[in-house]
């Protein structure tokens, strides 16, 4: 299965010049860039591993590649993805956010349907990719 | 701005018998209006013989303390501080009709009671005889006021965290056919829409508890389809339960059971009355629960220019009462919808300060004082192929429902979800870009369309579907372009 | 092959502009101003070769600008950021500006992250190293300078696409740090020298100062500006231009002053001597 959280998961993965347009596009709002890696891609996940803190008064998209690369290497087979954030009064933040790499194979999730009174039923979304330890996940 | 003076001469306030509102002190062009003040801007057609300014005092009058006579009693009260001023009346050119401003001092109104104001403010005098027509344009609420409600449960920003869903307009579908469909094949649409791609899914206003589908099974179903779509796509997915029911016990009781079931949203209809929706309000807060409100009836009072009550000021009222979605048009649907119109009611929604603009039909600057905004709602005979326009007029805060486009595709459900799912990111990828979306909306979608089936289906599909009626509710003002 | 019409292209690079503010803005730097406009004559030719298709090599865009303070270095960098992203070298043009401070750390893993920070915002446009042989301090072994000078060395190879750099600072000092350092010669294409302001250059300095501020010297106090600078040039510490505007801000500052005493008439616009 194909993960679909993010702005852009209906579409095919992006290039990197795709991405640096997206990137170029939150520069010209003055949005600070944000690159975070996971391998629990819950849709509950909220908070995925900060690479480095949030790239302030960047100018040019090439500079957030390079971390982008970097987080690449060091990360190969995580989920990956970038966030511009939107500090203005009334919005404070994420304005977009985009999944840039994703792991060769994604097992997806197993529902487990625990019934209870009622005919009421308890639903648990569970990632079968993280039934290992974190790091061990995704070969 | 060209007023109106009045003609009539000076009479005692307090000789007996029927006496001019306006020399009751309802009309005063001098009077500066106070920031705490309460604004109005109504449109009024007087029956033929009867002086506009005696009218739009009569509406200040009708609306605060007056009753048609003087009574002694009036001098037992500070009434100068009760009663509501117009301070401004003017003609609208080519027309029978007037625009009258009108203030009313905050201690005219209860804290935190949408039932208070409205019973105050357009409570009698609609039916009023010596007034043709009457329609409520615009309100100013001040801060003042508005920080005595508690406004929408959530709010645009936390709606997006909550639904870790950013940067796009989220996509709905009301499940269709609207009556008949047993749970259990209802169920299948909503699973089918938000495995294809869709955000949400709808129960439409009139779904409540019927013989054919009672909301407990539905609710059952509903939420099996909704765990089942989010272990199939890894996103948060929702369908807006419909709470809607004959009384507020029963409302708690069908609210306590989505929230059971783990729904992050339920809705009720804008039927269930200004007090009710007020107390869901602070249902779904304490809940966490997102509350979506179809404004359903609404056309009765807010379609027809010269009578009734603008959408705009239903939209403040229900920004007050505090919802989190509600529907505000779609420009580009089949419902009514003037283009500017809409973009005031988008703006009065969204922003937090929002400026007079006579062209959008905005009378009076807006101050949210921080209330957070509401989502608003597109939905009715929208399809993919409209995406660029869409994304235009509406901006990336808004849901898009696609009911029939999505559920009419050719392929099924899921198929259709996909095509509106393609459509959206592919238009918002190339707004990023820098493309001039809205002049290569459709070459975008048909590039985008080589590589998806589903999108292509979608447009062959749905090409020339368009609704170019003529609104009935317009702004008076148009902008002439410059260029 | 298709004709190539040189003069057009300059023209619409918008160089001739830029040259143009230089000249207006920069009093003297004769062999400054011509250097410059060399550079941005070879990288045009560059640009307009390879769009024609003929095999170039990426030329290197690396320079070291040597003189002493006040002699316009920066100003000079400002304007190179902008002639180069005119001609597509860089693609935003703007100018960071960075000292060892900026790039080098106190402790164990404080340098890497403080220079790269630098060279991300710098990214897209030039980075400004002042005084860049700070960087390099042979008296400690073990000094922070090092890695700062090798993640830039990095860089400035690997990311020419992205990143411009220019060193500055003292002619000897730099020629020194070349020495141990060749690293860096070898990746920088120009070196320019900024010569010492001449007392008829100043003058003309402190005159066009003056007009911007709306402010005039009458013939006396003129004369005394010029006693004053043919002093100044003297002692140590003379920064050129740079000392040329702290005098005019001392000048204000006692005139304002004067002003108040005397109880002039606020209009009077000529400098008292």
């Amino acid at each position: 299965m194909r993960i679909t959280q993010g702005t852009f998961s209906y579409l095919p993965d992006f290039t990197d010049d795709e991405i640096r347009e997206q990137i170029q596009y939150c520069l010209d709002n003055d949005w600070p860039i944000s690159i975070e890696y996971t391998d629990d891609p819950h849709p509950r996940n909220t908070y995925w591993e900060m690479w480095g803190l949030p790239m302030f008064d960047i100018k040019d998209p090439s500079a957030i590649m390079m971390e982008l690369d970097a987080c690449r290497r060091a990360f190969p087979n995580h989920y990956i993805r970038v966030s511009g954030y939107d500090r203005r009064l009334g919005r404070q933040t994420v304005a977009l956010q985009f999944i840039v790499q994703r792991p060769k194979h994604e097992p997806g999730f197993h529902l487990e349907r625990i019934e209870s009174h009622d005919r009421t039923v308890r639903y648990v979304i569970r990632s079968y990719a993280a039934d290992k330890p974190s790091g061990e996940r995704y070969g | 701005m060209a007023g109106v003076s009045s003609s009539d001469g000076k009479k005692s306030r307090w000789s007996a018998g029927v006496t001019p509102y306006a020399e009751m002190g309802y009309y005063n062009p001098d009077y500066e209006p106070k920031d705490t003040d309460i604004l109005c801007a109504f449109r009024f057609v007087p029956q033929e013989g009867v002086d506009p300014i005696e009218a739009a005092a009569a509406v200040a009058g009708e609306s605060s303390t007056a009753t048609w006579t003087v009574v002694w009693t009036d001098r037992l009260t500070a009434y100068e501080h009760y009663q509501a001023k117009c301070y401004r009346v003017v003609p609208v050119p080519g027309t029978n009709q007037y625009i009258a401003y009108i203030a009313y001092d905050l201690d005219l109104f209860e804290e935190g009671s949408i039932a208070n104001m409205t019973s105050s403010i357009i409570g009698n005098v609609f039916g009023f005889k010596a007034l043709k027509s009457l329609r409520l344009e615009d309100m100013r609420i001040p801060p003042h006021y508005v920080k005595t409600f508690q406004g929408p449960p959530h709010g645009i920003v936390m709606e997006r965290e909550y639904l870790n869903k950013y940067g796009r307009p989220l996509l709905g579908a009301t499940t269709k056919p609207k009556l008949g469909l047993s749970a259990r094949n209802y169920g299948r649409v909503v699973y089918e829409a938000l495995r294809g791609g869709l955000d949400f899914v709808k129960d439409d206003e009139n779904i409540n508890s019927q013989p054919f589908m009672r909301w407990r099974d539905r609710f059952l179903y509903c939420m099996e389809a909704v765990n089942k779509a989010m272990a199939a796509t890894g996103e948060i997915k929702g369908h807006y339960l419909n709470v809607t029911a004959g009384t507020m016990e029963e409302m708690y009781e069908r609210a306590e059971f989505a929230k059971e079931l783990g729904s992050v949203i339920i809705m009720i209809d804008l039927t269930v009355g200004y007090t009710a929706i007020q107390s869901m309000a602070k249902w779904a807060r304490k809940n966490g629960v997102l509350l979506h409100l179809h404004r359903a009836g609404h056309s009765t009072f807010t379609r027809q220019k010269t009578h009734g009550v603008s959408f705009r000021v239903l939209a403040k009222w229900m920004r007050l009462a505090g919802v989190d979605h509600l529907h505000a048009g779609t420009v580009v649907g089949k419902l009514e919808g003037d283009p500017n119109n809409v973009r005031g009611y988008y703006a009065t929604l969204r922003e937090n300060h929002v400026p007079a603009n006579p062209a959008y039909g905005l009378y009076f600057d807006q101050d949210w004082a921080s209330m957070p905004g509401v989502m608003p709602v597109a939905s009715g005979g929208i399809h993919a192929g409209q995406m660029h326009l869409l994304l235009h007029y509406l901006g990336e805060d808004v849901v898009l429902q696609f009911g029939g486009g999505t559920i009419g595709h050719p392929d099924g459900i899921a198929e259709g979800a996909t095509a509106n799912r393609v459509a959206v990111e592919a238009m918002i990828q190339a707004r990023n870009a820098g493309r001039d979306y809205l002049n290569e909306g459709p070459d975008i979608l048909a590039k985008a369309a080589r590589w998806s089936p589903s999108l292509r289906k979608a447009l062959e599909v749905w090409k020339d579907v368009s609704f170019n009626f003529e609104s009935t509710d317009t702004p008076d003002v148009t902008v002439t372009p410059t260029a | 092959m298709a004709e190539v019409d040189i003069s057009t292209a300059w023209r619409e690079s918008s160089i001739q502009q830029i040259l143009d503010d230089l000249d207006r803005e920069l009093v003297g730097l004769k062999p400054v101003k011509t250097r410059i406009r060399e550079i941005a004559a070879m990288l045009l030719v560059a640009r307009l070769r390879e769009q024609a298709g003929l095999a170039t090599d990426k030329p290197t865009l690396h320079m070291c600008f040597t003189g002493k303070p006040g002699t316009g270095k920066t100003t000079v960098a400002t304007r190179m950021a902008k002639i180069l992203q005119g001609l597509g070298y860089v693609r935003k043009g703007h100018l960071v500006v960075a000292t060892r401070d900026d790039l080098v750390g106190q402790y164990v893993g404080h340098t890497a992250p403080k220079t790269k920070e630098v060279l991300k915002k710098a990214m897209g446009g030039v980075l400004f190293i002042d005084e860049a042989y700070y960087l390099y301090r042979p008296e400690n072994e073990r000094d922070y300078g090092q890695e700062a000078i090798e993640m830039l060395l990095q860089v400035m190879e690997n990311q020419r696409d992205d990143l411009v750099v220019i060193l500055a600072g003292y002619k000897d000092r730099m020629d020194t740090f070349f020495q141990a350092n060749p690293g860096f010669h070898s990746r920088i294409a120009h070196h320019i020298h900024f010569p010492d302001y001449t007392l008829e250059e100043l003058i003309q300095i402190g005159e066009l100062m003056m007009r911007q501020q709306h402010y005039t010297f009458d013939d006396a106090s003129r004369q005394a500006f010029r006693e004053y600078l043919q002093r100044r040039i003297q002692q140590p510490h003379f920064s050129n231009a740079r000392s040329v505007r702290n005098a005019i801000d001392r000048f204000k500052l006692r005139q304002a002053n004067r002003l108040i005493q005397q109880g002039a008439a606020s209009r009077s616009k000529s400098w008292p001597a």
